[in-house]
């Protein structure tokens, strides 16, 4: 018995910090500087073409490289023994608790042509790499800061799949890959489907790694957009605009993903 | 389980209105408050116990990070705040803006302590808005252990025998700024031929570049990670004593300097208190305090004739620029909407 007044927090929590904050992005993006009603914000919006590419193409790349490391380790993690597990989730969680600023400034540190990576490989006698203030140290920052968040979903929605239905899939002789493909996989997609959501929709608006781990030598969407409001011209409206056309990309995105997750659970159902 | 998220969510509810609850009881003096909105790290804080022993009047002290921050702030309506310390050009938007109240110099004499270099500057030519707090002019620093020859002029930023080592400033103001000097405009041009000019200087310097930066340029330049770039003069001599091969040089084609002056916005509820503030920053033992915190370049010219017999001569030299350094050096005006949304359009242009 849950009575719905209960609720009403939550609503009002929602629609301060939520709904009218999107409410007053889409005001800006089709007023004037002065309020009138326009749509010239986005006829601008060409311009920007190359930094839409670069964001979604990177944000792209992190989210692949996230699931093809974190799918593993939460699959892998889900078959050990409890204590192994909570000391795990631990060690994945624990850097979360630090600031994220901090954690991409060490990132910077070891990544630099005089930071720690390369000294270890000079040590080694190895060439030096060149990564930092390239795309792949974007990436790199990237795939660090929101890999919790693809492993985490998708751990705790394997760890609950039921043991019974491997052995079942066992005794109607399926082998060990089989039962992953037929079985693991499929019932393991909601999580990785939110991983994805988790991972692409921050990273496609990141701002700060790509000032100190890209050396700010390319922008992204997340530093185009601070760039109209912290910047020079301080034009809000514009902002908005590309705000909005961001989140109108992210959701049909997210929208064919998940119609390609449905899909996929009604082909196993049938 | 139930119970705990009804408390938590409750808590939630409640905590803005304990915020404010706070924010209310906060606490007079016995003749009132003073709201500063100044810099991070730019003002010795002891000096406020200072001035409430003296005046009776609280201070409540918070912080912003760039001009453009503070201009936000305001627009929106801004919080409730008597002083501000905006930079030169900051300053002129605001006035053309209506945002800032004219002084009441009656209430502060200091005035005259002010050296008349920071008197009747373009943004407030007629003394009527601003009282000049800071001062401070952005050179070339390099790493002497690497450049071995001397740096006297801003082609060593584009100077492609650097390459992979220079670093260059990570705003459009600033980066526009340094192209136009070197190629012998004003950095207040609005004559866009210049302008692109000085774009297409900085297209070709984005190759030979390490990388663009604001803050990093402190790890970048004191680790050795790269080798020369454009700071501001008072950081400067807080990298030096890291790492001691840094050097600083003023270009011969001139600079720009700032000038972080006090202002009362024109919505402040305390006036005569921020006037009383502003007073009290401005005397010559105040300013003496923060400029000994800071490392920055006081307008009290009293204040920076003592603080000259203390301080090694290279360093004053680096914290105070002479005459002839800024002769022909400009103080940054507000430009046009045109002219900063051109910025911005070339400045997404460059990081195509």
């Amino acid at each position: 018995m849950k009575p719905k007044y209960f609720s009403i927090p939550y609503i009002v929590w929602m629609g301060i910090f939520v709904v009218a904050p999107i409410f007053f992005v889409v005001v800006y993006a089709f007023t004037t500087a002065d309020g009138y009603p326009t749509l010239q914000n986005f006829a601008a919006m060409s311009r920007f073409t190359p930094v839409f590419i670069r964001s979604f193409l990177l944000a792209f790349i992190s989210t692949v490289i996230c699931i093809l490391i974190g799918y593993p380790v939460a699959y892998i993690l889900s078959r050990e023994g409890k204590r192994v597990q909570r000391l795990m989730i631990m060690l994945i969680v624990l850097p979360m608790w630090m600031n994220f600023l901090l954690r991409t400034y060490a990132w910077m540190s070891i990544l630099e042509n005089t930071g720690l990576l390369n000294r270890f490989l000079a040590f080694l006698g190895l060439p030096a790499l060149n990564i930092i203030n390239t795309p792949t140290a974007v990436v790199i920052g990237m795939v660090y800061n929101f890999l919790p968040f693809m492993i985490l979903p998708v751990y705790s929605v394997i760890v609950k799949i039921d043991r019974s239905l491997f052995e079942a899939a066992q005794d109607l002789g399926a082998n060990n890959f089989s039962v992953f493909r037929k079985v693991v996989f499929p019932m393991s997609l909601p999580g990785v489907l939110s991983g994805i959501m988790m991972v692409f929709v921050p990273a496609v608006s990141t701002f700060v790694i790509t000032q100190l781990l890209g050396g700010g030598m390319v922008m992204m969407l997340g530093d185009l957009i601070e760039m109209q409001f912290l910047g020079t011209a301080y034009n809000p409206q514009l902002g908005s605009a590309i705000a909005l056309v961001m989140m109108f990309i992210v959701i049909v995105f997210m929208y064919f993903v998940n119609r390609f997750g449905q899909s996929d659970e009604k082909a196993v159902g049938a | 389980m139930k119970r705990i998220l009804i408390v938590t969510l409750v808590f939630c509810l409640l905590l803005p209105a304990a915020v404010f609850a706070v924010g209310c009881s906060r606490g007079e003096g016995a003749a009132g408050v003073v709201n500063v909105h100044n810099w991070g790290e730019y003002i010795d804080e002891s000096i406020f116990r200072i001035f409430e022993r003296e005046t009776g009047i609280k201070v409540n002290y918070s912080t912003f990070e760039t001009n453009e921050a503070l201009y936000s702030l305001m627009r929106r309506g801004g919080a409730n705040i008597d002083v501000i310390i905006p930079s030169d050009y900051m300053i002129a938007r605001m006035i053309e803006e209506d945002m800032l109240a004219e002084l009441d110099f009656s209430n502060i004499p200091n005035f005259s302590l002010i050296d008349e270099r920071y008197k009747g500057l373009g943004y407030d030519p007629g003394d009527k808005f601003s009282v000049a707090y800071m001062t401070g002019t952005v050179g070339l620093i390099y790493n002497s252990s690497k450049i071995s020859e001397q740096i006297g002029s801003w082609s060593a930023l584009f100077d492609s025998s650097y390459s992979g080592q220079i670093l260059m400033f990570d705003n459009p103001r600033d980066a526009f700024g340094i192209a136009l000097k070197y190629l012998g405009y004003s950095l207040n041009t609005v004559n866009e031929t210049e302008i692109l000019e000085a774009y297409d200087l900085l297209a070709a310097q984005r190759p030979i570049l390490q990388a663009y930066v604001m803050d990093q340029i402190f790890d970048k330049l004191e680790s050795g990670e790269a080798w020369i770039g454009p700071y501001y003069a008072g950081d400067f001599l807080v990298m030096q004593e890291n790492n001691p091969d840094l050097r600083f040089a003023r270009p011969v084609e001139g600079t720009n300097y700032f000038v972080d002056a006090m202002c009362i916005p024109s919505a402040a509820a305390n006036k005569t208190n921020a006037e009383i503030f502003i007073n009290f920053m401005a005397s010559t033992e105040i300013a003496l305090m923060n400029m000994e915190y800071i490392m920055y370049a006081s307008a009290n010219f009293e204040a920076a004739e003592i603080f000259a017999e203390e301080l090694d001569p290279d360093d004053y030299s680096v914290m105070f620029a002479s005459y002839d350094v800024l002769a022909n050096s400009e103080v940054y005006a507000h430009l046009p909407r045109n002219i900063l949304e051109l910025y911005d359009e070339l400045w997404v242009e460059l990081k195509r």
